[in-house]
């Protein structure tokens, strides 16, 4: 088996790192870390969105103690014997080292300023919030219990795309997870997706883009190609907004940008529109 | 060295054994695991040469391509062009046509021959239009009741900026979603290259074949070279690593069905690698046949929503 690293793919930061995490890459701005989550990590100077782990988001959008989380026994295994640098299995226990998460997904029932949903938050840390075959499991079990608690699914995503180590059954979980979809959907129960940055690949191809209602985060990238490749393939100039949520807007794509703070009450708004149950 | 009668017999009852919803995932009958290993056994003996020879032999100057297959196997085609949208892409063809008497849609990617015909067709890349066009043909299927079939061969979507600006990635799960609603027969091949989310936005089908030397990833072997070592030249270490060849795919359930070609490939022989896919697709078709529409997309979903391996 050829050694192959796929450390870029998966450990990079979206977007060049800034000289600290705490430093706004948009406006130098420095904090410290109670002030950032005080501030639910957005620069309170210019509004740049740093990224939002799992736990917190979670914490932010649902009312206190109501998240019971589902499927945390799962855990990924490594088909194709995978080994860039190190092996995949290695990669996975140390992310989940860092993370304290068992992938890059974590889903569970909730609760909304009273309304009830079902809620799948994505973790960008982990990975990359790389989609491999247990995302894709936890995002149709997430499908399957909203569907037979007749309630909403909630979806907030942060990916670069499929999980290369899985090789073609990380390319299945688009399929599968689209299938899930559809069975929540015949369901009659909604689905409202909330894209952070940033969702790209395999992610956005398949369950981030078929909400009923699609949301994004200010100044998301929300391309299928990433800004380099497609700089690369096809030599054309990219514009600045690029594959974000401000183009995506403009071009029809989603239905609304929401700033991280006026997300709670969004989506509560929206629980109470598709009825929710109390 | 193309493979024995044994060999395609076993693979084909693997992939049967495969489809079946039940022995997905972790329960596997002892049957399945026997299977495997004799598979497993031909596969080892797959070389990183051997591999490499298949990504060449899908990507073959003179592979057939779509319209290839179109000309030979359906009787009274009629193309249909429109997206109802923005505009007509030519990496993508959508018509209508008899197989044997029976009106079937296809849809498929298309790469071009000459110099031209390769930039008009974007390398059988294809924007959002492309996509919309192929799911508005398989939804005027669903209505008239015809089966669909899906010929796949693209390096993958086109990753352009206007592509991304008509919403690339919702196009390539709205065709999925489309798929996944669809209540008559679906039968998906993977003619050439099967390039990531390009190539499984048509192949949400009951029946997913895949030709001898065609090839099936996550990502292409350029790119996954070009991420990883920074270097596109190492193409062929990605391409040993991913094993995207039809063999893998068959052992990983991923497809259900290896379609032979003519020995040395399907470009030395057109017509006869017509006939082989032509006989495996009515094949498929005819398995389908009399499963009412709900059950076929039931069984759909769930054969999809049985991929994946985990602990």
């Amino acid at each position: 088996m050829a050694k192959i690293d796929v450390s870029v793919e998966t450990d990079d930061q979206p977007s060049p790192p800034p000289s600290h995490p705490n430093t706004c890459p948009s406006c130098h701005s420095h904090y410290r870390d109670d002030e950032l989550e005080r501030s639910l990590w957005v620069c309170e100077q210019c509004g740049h969105h740093f990224p939002m782990r799992a736990r917190p988001r979670i914490a932010s959008l649902v009312d206190p103690g109501s998240f019971t989380e589902e499927a945390t026994d799962l855990h990924s295994e490594d088909p194709l014997g995978f080994f860039d640098l190190r092996p995949y299995t290695e990669r996975l226990a140390e992310a989940e080292m860092k993370t304290g998460l068992a992938d890059a997904l974590v889903i569970g029932r909730a609760a909304i300023e009273g309304r009830q949903c079902e809620l799948a938050v994505m973790d960008f840390a982990f990975m990359g919030g790389s989609m491999g075959s247990v995302v894709g499991e936890k995002l149709s079990r997430a499908c399957d219990a909203a569907a037979e608690a007749g309630m909403p699914l909630i979806a907030v995503t942060s990916s670069g795309g499929a999980r290369m180590q899985e090789g073609i059954l990380a390319l299945m979980q688009l399929p599968k997870t689209v299938a899930a979809v559809e069975d929540l959907h015949d369901s009659g129960n909604a689905l409202l997706c909330v894209m952070a940055h940033p969702t790209t690949g395999g992610v956005l191809a398949s369950f981030a883009t078929l909400g009923d209602v699609v949301l994004a985060e200010p100044n998301a990238l929300m391309s299928f190609a990433g800004p380099r490749v497609v700089q690369e393939i096809t030599r054309e100039k990219l514009p600045d907004d690029f594959g974000r949520a401000e183009q995506n807007l403009r071009y029809g794509q989603i239905d609304a940008i929401v700033p991280r703070p006026e997300l709670r009450p969004t989506l509560s708004r929206l629980l109470r529109l598709f009825d929710a149950p109390e | 060295m193309p493979p024995s009668e044994h060999e395609l017999r076993l693979r084909e009852r693997l992939g049967r054994l495969r489809s079946l919803p039940l022995l997905g995932g972790a329960r596997i009958s002892g049957e399945l695991e026997r299977l495997q290993r004799q598979i497993a056994r031909i596969g080892e003996e797959a070389t990183d040469e051997e591999i490499w020879r298949k990504v060449e032999l899908a990507r073959h100057d003179d592979r057939p391509y779509t319209l290839d297959y179109v000309e030979r196997l359906l009787d009274d085609w009629f193309e249909l062009h429109g997206d109802r949208a923005l505009g007509d892409d030519g990496a993508m063809i959508a018509g209508l046509g008899k197989l044997e008497g029976r009106t079937v849609v296809l849809v498929g990617q298309q790469k071009g021959r000459d110099i031209h015909e390769r930039a008009s067709r974007r390398f059988g890349m294809p924007n959002p239009e492309g996509y919309r066009k192929a799911w508005h043909a398989m939804e005027l299927a669903d209505r008239h009741g015809f089966p669909v079939i899906s010929l796949v061969d693209t390096p993958g979507a086109y990753p352009g900026v206007v592509a991304e600006q008509h919403g690339q990635g919702a196009a390539i799960a709205r065709s999925q979603a489309v798929m996944a609603r669809l209540t008559v027969p679906a039968v998906a091949c993977v003619i050439g290259e099967g390039g990531s989310g390009g190539a499984i936005a048509l192949a949400l089908a009951d029946r997913v074949l895949m030709q001898e030397n065609a090839i099936y990833s996550v990502i292409s072997p350029e790119g996954c070279a070009a991420i990883l070592w920074r270097d596109a030249g190492q193409a062929k270490k990605a391409a040993a690593a991913f094993r995207p060849d039809a063999v893998h795919c068959l052992e990983l359930g991923v497809v259900d069905e290896i379609v032979p070609e003519p020995h040395g490939g399907a470009h030395i022989d057109h017509d006869m690698a017509a006939r082989l896919l032509g006989h495996a697709l009515r094949e498929s078709l005819a398995e389908l046949d009399g499963i009412p529409g709900d059950d076929l997309r039931r069984r759909r979903r769930a054969r999809f929503r049985s991929l994946g391996v985990f602990a």
